[in-house]
């Protein structure tokens, strides 16, 4: 093999040279895309060193003193990290456990309805909550928990005092999940119901013969219809389990319910950006990234193992 | 017997579309609770209890507030700004990509493909991102809002995917006449691919839209802030009309947040259900294989 390889390199390089000269536009369309990830990704990858560094904006990188595994154990014994692993894996959890499995009823629900106006209008009214910027979500959320507004007068009528729901930490983890579930379980449903209208009508008259009622056709041809699709979305969010927006985070928040709202990212921004502990926040923002990447790959391994369905 | 199995499946059909009417009334109500609260008289609005589906009294005092103010007009240019040429750049850059991507045959195909994949597992996070913008000097500059984003890996995914599903023997035959790239590119894929376009599109559209946070890191001129950051200043920190103790102000701030909400989502969700239909196969295409 190797001889070979060594006989003949002039042909070999020739004919790939041959065949890159005659995609050479290809190429050429790639220009512009491949600068923007080789800048906006993988140079961004150096700056990732400063986490092992005690940077300074004045001195740059090359100043800046070396500390090695320094902020990655500071963060990790400091008192905040459990604080903000938990709260990052709990509301991922809790996503995961309503909002995922929420669009997958929803799903296997609005695949029932008649073919109709009615359909029609359901899929536009439960989508458009998605397309509502986090700005806007966080303002109204901000302005119904308050004592005195819709969600006071809701919960006023089964008794429960009023009070600013979002200044308790009590509560934020409801509210997180249940505005989340309002603005993207309609949306979620999308990819299932696609799945869904290309089952063949035949299972299910098949199923039908075989005297299988309504609930019956769903466990056994709608389900395993959407299974595939399942447990890649399922992948991918286990993948994302210790990645949780900060967006939707820094506008609820404040530090009366830090104990159950401060997640990994927040915690980054505030550290990192805000009192500009860049080093810190890199060091916390690459443990993060390099945590989910594992977990990203333990689960695509598990699910090639016991479903045969990966992402890779 | 067969007379119970069809009022069981009666009561099932009934409960179905219940539950599912319930669910699109929690999702459409906030939106009729804001339109109706923008146009309510501001002190029936303050004593009002309960659900609210029509507004209370008549005033239009908010929208006045809101169009009083000139950050609102500034806000809305910049937007404006924004989603005409960071949507423009990210279609030009990621239909490119996705071409390239779609055609197979030659060489170090797999290694782009895994090069621009990887990005969307692994994230550097937010600080290397910063100090790479601030190091090619883009803060405070509007470019720092636009580049970044430049190309989302999922949209170009999905747009390989549809514009993989062009037949074969179109680009041939485009081919032998002699159309190069980049023109079977924009008159063979983008015109096949239309509804995978509009979808992608909208998505981009949206997102600047309803981006705010790189402005907030980015940026430090006001002059060049998007609508959501006036926004955000208004809706959760009070920055409506000024700081008089007055009680008509405050009842006033409170229409002004309502009114507020209405201008910033109204444009986007006017043009969304024209696109909708287009939703079910832009996506589905990017399921197929990831």
């Amino acid at each position: 093999m190797t001889s070979l390889t060594t006989a003949k390199p002039a042909t070999r390089a020739g004919t790939l040279w041959k065949s890159m000269v005659k995609h050479r536009y290809i190429y050429f369309m790639l220009i512009p895309v491949v600068a923007y990830y080789l800048i906006f990704h993988y140079a961004t990858m150096y700056y990732s060193v400063i986490a092992f560094m005690d940077y300074k904006p004045m001195k740059g990188i090359e100043g800046s003193k070396f500390v090695g595994f320094k902020h990655f154990t500071d963060f990790l014994t400091g008192v905040y990290a459990w604080r903000v692993i938990r709260n990052t894996l709990l509301l991922n959890l809790y996503q995961i456990l309503f909002s995922f499995t929420g669009s997958i009823i929803f799903a296997l629900m609005i695949n029932q309805m008649m073919e109709n106006k009615y359909k029609n209008l359901i899929q536009t009214v439960t989508y458009m909550p998605h397309f509502i910027s986090v700005v806007v979500v966080c303002g109204l959320l901000t302005e119904f928990c308050e004592s005195t507004s819709i969600f006071g007068d809701i919960l006023a009528l089964f008794g429960v005092e009023r009070s600013n729901l979002l200044a308790s930490p009590n509560n934020f983890r409801t509210i997180f999940v249940a505005s989340d579930m309002w603005q993207h379980m309609g949306w979620g449903t999308i990819i299932y119901l696609a799945t869904l209208s290309g089952v063949d009508p035949s299972l299910h008259e098949a199923a039908t013969i075989d005297g299988a009622g309504r609930i019956q056709r769903i466990i056994h041809v709608n389900i395993p219809a959407i299974l595939p699709v399942i447990v890649i979305q399922l992948i991918m969010r286990v993948g994302n389990m210790m990645v949780m927006g900060y967006e939707k985070i820094i506008l609820l928040y404040s530090p009366a319910i830090y104990e159950t709202s401060d997640v990994i990212s927040s915690y980054v921004y505030r550290r990192g950006l805000m009192e500009r502990d860049y080093s810190y926040g890199a060091a916390v923002g690459l443990f993060n990234s390099i945590i989910n990447l594992t977990i990203l790959i333990g689960a695509n391994a598990f699910s090639r193992r016991v479903t045969e369905t990966s992402l890779w | 017997m067969i007379e119970q199995r069809d009022f069981g499946r009666r009561c099932l059909t009934w409960l179905n579309y219940f539950l599912i009417t319930c669910f699109a009334l929690i999702c459409a109500y906030p939106m009729i609770h804001v339109l109706a609260a923008s146009f309510s008289d501001p002190i029936q609005l303050i004593r009002h209890r309960g659900l609210l589906f029509w507004p209370d009294g008549y005033s239009i005092k908010g929208y006045a507030t809101v169009f009083n103010n000139p950050n609102i007009g500034i806000g809305y240019l910049n937007t404006l700004f924004y989603v005409f040429v960071g949507t423009a750049l990210n279609i030009v850059l990621t239909s490119l990509g996705a071409y390239a991507l779609a055609r197979t045959g030659w060489p170090f195909r797999k290694l782009f493909v895994f090069l621009f994949v990887f990005t969307m597992y692994f994230s550097v996070g937010i600080i290397p991102v910063f100090m790479q913008v601030k190091a090619l000097g883009l803060l405070d500059s509007r470019w720092a809002i636009l580049l970044p984003t430049a190309v989302n890996t999922w949209n170009l995914i999905v747009m390989r995917t549809a514009f993989a599903g062009v037949p074969q023997e179109l680009q041939e035959s485009a081919y032998l006449d002699g159309a190069s790239d980049f023109r079977i590119l924009c008159q063979i894929y983008i015109p096949v691919c239309k509804a995978t376009m509009a979808v992608i599109l909208l998505f981009y559209a949206v997102e600047h839209w309803n981006a705010w946070f790189t402005s907030m890191i980015y940026l430090q001129d006001t002059s060049k802030y998007p609508l959501q950051m006036f926004v955000r200043d208004i809706l959760l920190y009070d920055a409506a009309g000024g700081t008089t103790e007055d009680a008509n102000a405050i009842y006033l701030k409170e229409l002004t947040k309502y009114a507020v909400i209405i201008v910033a989502v109204v444009p986007i969700l006017c043009v969304y259900p024209f696109v909708q239909k287009f939703f079910v196969k832009g996506i589905m295409l990017g399921s197929v294989k990831g």
